[in-house]
């Protein structure tokens, strides 16, 4: 169930959610395998570190809005979302630990419902944050 | 995303959910009634799936076509992989409804804005964007996604991509 309703939700309430702890080389291959996208810069470590000149293989992208995505599906509920957007901040890496947050910047409430606007961000264990942006849902 | 056609299917969301660590109940079909969905929807990045359904898509090993990852040989450098790369910048969606199995879905893709900008660590960086509409069967609008992709002028190194 979200932890957020229509009811409950209120500007400044914030979220946070473990998304990856010490992300494995076979989760960015499961996250090929299941979005297609089979970059070798994600899934071949000898192309990568050799060829490409990269310390190792690193996370797609979307395999990190993707994990960031479900922080907001647990804190706003299923099919709720109205807007997702992230802008790609730095790389994910074997061994990362990501951690998500999702911030309440705005509840409207109308006799259409509620709708909240979230700013979303998700750091790594250094604190860099990896992807940064916003979510709105109407709930 | 070039799909031409994409048919949203029950295992290919479990596939994707589990690559995800999500144990959400909705992404699986054997608990997915109780939800508040009522049934099986897709996760808010599934399109990304629909790169199967793309013939074309470079991006994955095909039969008979140039692959440069690892294998004859360590790999060969090309320009929409190794150094000197393509990244994906920014990804954005609008939702007009939720994804559900069954649905059968056309993209239509117009690119957008292109930019450039001078990175810190990356050289010149190039941005383009691209817009793509999926319409289902009954031809209404169900996603728009936006995509902007940056080509660097050097491998962006560990601390990742410039601000």
């Amino acid at each position: 169930m979200a932890t957020w309703t229509a009811e409950n939700v209120e500007k400044g309430a914030k979220q946070s959610k473990v998304v990856a702890d010490g992300l494995y080389r076979t989760q960015i291959v499961q996250y090929a395998g299941a979005s297609g996208d089979f970059n070798p810069l994600h899934t071949d470590e000898v192309f990568t570190t050799k060829i490409a000149g990269y310390p190792s293989v690193f996370a797609h992208g979307m395999l990190t809005m993707g994990l960031t995505g479900t922080l907001l599906t647990d804190a706003l509920g299923n099919g709720t979302l109205r807007t997702f957007g992230v802008r790609f901040r730095s790389q994910v890496w074997p061994g990362d630990t990501l951690t998500a947050t999702a911030t309440v910047t705005d509840v409207t409430r109308s006799e259409d419902g509620t709708l909240v606007s979230v700013d979303v961000e998700t750091v790594n264990q250094k604190g860099e944050v990896v992807v940064s942006g916003t979510a709105t849902a109407a709930l | 995303m070039a799909a031409e056609k994409f048919t949203v299917e029950t295992s290919l969301i479990r596939l994707f959910a589990q690559a995800l660590g999500d144990t959400n109940p909705v992404y699986y079909e054997e608990t997915a009634a109780g939800t508040d969905a009522g049934g099986v929807i897709a996760p808010p990045t599934f399109i990304q799936a629909s790169a199967h359904w793309d013939p074309d898509y470079p991006l994955r090993w095909q039969p008979d076509k140039p692959w440069n990852g690892s294998g004859p040989t360590e790999g060969t450098r090309v320009e929409r992989t190794g150094g000197g790369t393509g990244l994906h910048a920014e990804q954005h969606y609008e939702y007009h409804r939720p994804l559900r199995p069954g649905d059968v879905l056309t993209a239509t893709t117009q690119p957008g804005k292109s930019w450039t900008r001078e990175g810190r660590r990356g050289g010149t960086m190039q941005f383009r964007e691209s817009v793509t509409e999926w319409r289902d069967e009954a031809g209404e609008l169900v996603l728009t996604t936006r995509s902007v992709g940056v080509t660097t002028g050097k491998v962006v190194t560990s601390e990742g991509g410039d601000k």
